[in-house]
């Protein structure tokens, strides 16, 4: 049971303000989607909260600023994907994966059975059993993206945070994987924040969005409330029309203007 | 009663026994050659028990006459130690550095330790030739005092000049620093000319001189430097996914990044001090150990240590037996033989690299 609040977030990168004072709260089982422009600073934003960028503002779970934490006590809540992931080709999945464990070694100590066990048990759950000893390089790009996902799990840390967890992906794969990470956060309880370029795949999966641009939350709240034509419009420069599909969720259409 | 079997746990790239087994081996296989093989060819069996006979404890004759005796204890020993030594070394701080630097491409000298312990030496070499310091030559404190410099410089100027911490600032701190401590040696050795030929035999490397005095002087940093890489074979391996992740992991990546060059950089200057400049050790053996194994540092590190150790020793063998009575600079050995064997290697395994 994890609560994730941001408060005034603010970051700045090379002396340049590029997120200003975001502020977003996120519920145990609950998923926030970041979603915005090109440049709109959603990495930026999601690389602060993970603690990997000096920031203003605190990042709090359950009430504990996340600053306070040492690298190894937040890698225990937090766990961090990147948009593009170091994925070493000659490193085996079993190898990655186990990377997950980290936070919970020894500064020289080596994986026991127990981080095996967790290890084994993702590796089942992600439906990776059958590449465990592949190499990394020898991975299909869903397959890859479900490993990422499989080390952060790893990471047993009730917070997720997760740049674009589908770039690159067919629509077939990002389904799989986005309906993979809603049964996990709704069987674990897990606090997830992802940015999302698709706004209807962000409709579609989130229970919340943020709309960030230049660095600031223009909107916030149900996805029905912030994808509307005309906010998309503003902000994007985009001509859409914005549908209800039958559960009540926005489905965004691109309008050709000529 | 249930028969169900319990599911098996995945196994992590691990060193396993049999790579280990090999390794030795091989290793002990090379330094037999070194022993036996030379000016004077000594029994292998005779080898063996002239060394069991040194043991305590033990007397067994070993038939060898006196003179024999101390080419094998004055000469082979302490040389053929010191290349295991300087190989082992030089093979395990490339493949540390190759680790920190995520490149493959990386080699011990790659941030100034060439260059550095190049300008030591060829101050010494230069200015107060065959000077000693209670019956020790200078060259090699020198050259290590040399490397230790070269590559502090290069950290020193990557550190405050680099934004975020990471490795391409330091790169090219390396590469400043080394062209600047090479053109400093070149304009030395400009002004004395006659100092030639010393520099140019020290920088191709030489094992020639080796003695148990200069084991006794490189060995206790080389064992604190090996012993301290040796134990970051995982933390490497979750450096691979580079810092931004590793920091996600809860590692301080800058800091183990320190702790890895400097260990490293310890067991460069050790190597340096006493054989020269050696080239190729460093980058092949660790990519041979890859090819041949795995991937993880776990793995490459001890073995890249065996196996430095095995290919100098019997790189030496051949640099002193090739164009006898003559040697060959071991550093043209390595490369002249390494080469071709690393290139058959890369064609045998098409694999793709780690």
């Amino acid at each position: 049971m994890s609560r994730l609040i941001l408060r005034a977030l603010t970051v700045a990168l090379d002396g340049r303000e590029v997120v200003h004072g975001v502020s977003a709260e996120v519920s145990s089982g609950e998923w926030l989607a970041v979603i915005g422009p090109n440049g709109a600073g959603k990495s930026t934003m999601l690389r602060a909260a993970a603690g990997l960028l000096r920031h203003g503002g605190t990042v709090e779970i359950d009430g504990v600023p996340v600053s306070g934490l040492s690298p190894r006590a937040r890698a225990r809540r937090v766990a961090y994907a990147p948009q593009v992931p170091a994925m070493p080709p000659g490193m085996t999945v079993v190898d990655y994966v186990l990377l997950g464990r980290t936070p919970y070694l020894g500064y020289l100590a080596r994986e026991g059975r127990r981080d095996r066990e967790v290890a084994a048990s993702v590796l089942d759950r992600l439906d990776l059993g059958a590449v465990t000893g592949r190499q990394l390089g020898a991975l299909s790009g869903g397959e890859q993206q479900r490993v990422v996902l499989a080390r952060a799990l790893a990471q047993q840390a009730d917070v997720l945070l997760l740049d674009e967890p589908t770039t690159a992906l067919d629509i077939g794969h990002q389904q799989q994987v986005l309906e993979l990470l809603d049964r996990l956060r709704l069987d674990d309880g897990l606090t997830v924040i992802s940015s999302l370029h698709d706004l209807t795949v962000a409709g579609q999966y989130a229970d919340a969005l943020l709309l960030l641009v230049d660095g600031r939350a223009v909107a916030t709240g149900r996805p029905a409330d912030v994808l509307t034509e005309a906010t998309v419009s503003t902000h994007y420069g985009a001509a859409v029309q914005v549908s209800t599909g039958e559960d009540g969720r926005p489905l965004v259409h691109l309008v050709r203007r000529s | 009663m249930s028969d169900q079997p319990a599911p098996a746990l995945p196994r992590p790239t691990g060193l396993r026994w049999y790579w280990l087994l090999g390794a030795v081996a091989v290793l002990v296989a090379a330094t037999i050659v070194g022993l036996v093989v030379g000016a004077v060819d000594l029994a292998p069996q005779r080898v063996l028990a002239a060394l069991l006979d040194r043991l305590p404890l033990v007397a067994v004759d070993s038939g060898l006459t006196p003179v024999q005796e101390s080419v094998l204890f004055e000469l082979r020993l302490p040389r053929v130690l010191i290349a295991a030594v300087v190989g082992g070394a030089l093979a395990l701080a490339g493949a540390s550095y190759q680790g920190v630097f995520r490149n493959p491409l990386a080699d011990p000298y790659l941030l100034g330790a060439a260059a550095g312990a190049g300008l030591g030496a060829t101050i010494v070499l230069v200015y107060a030739p065959g000077m000693t310091v209670g019956g020790a030559g200078v060259v090699p404190a020198a050259a290590f005092a040399g490397a230790i410099c070269g590559v502090g410089l290069a950290y020193g100027l990557g550190a405050t000049t680099g934004r975020s911490g990471g490795t391409a600032t330091l790169l090219l701190a390396g590469i400043a620093v080394a062209s600047f401590l090479t053109a400093v040696q070149t304009f030395v050795l400009q002004s004395r000319t006659e100092a030639l030929q010393r520099v140019y035999s020290w920088i191709l490397g030489q094992l020639g001189a080796a003695s148990w005095s200069d084991l006794g002087l490189v060995l206790p940093y080389v064992l604190i430097s090996t012993g301290t890489l040796l134990l970051h074979g995982r933390l490497l391996d979750v450096l691979a996914v580079g810092d931004d992740e590793a920091a996600s992991l809860g590692i301080r990546a800058q800091r183990v990044r320190l702790t890895v060059l400097v260990a490293a950089s310890l067991a460069t200057a050790s190597a340096v001090a006493v054989s020269g400049l050696i080239g190729f050790v460093g980058i092949v053996v660790p990519h041979i150990v890859r090819r041949l194994t795995a991937g993880s540092y776990r793995v490459v590190l001890p073995l890249s240590l065996l196996g430095g150790a095995a290919f100098l020793v019997l790189a030496d063998v051949v640099a002193r037996t090739a164009i006898a009575p003559a040697e060959l600079p071991i550093g043209v050995v390595t490369a002249f033989v390494g080469a071709p064997f690393f290139a058959a290697l890369l064609w045998i395994s098409r694999r793709a690299i780690a």
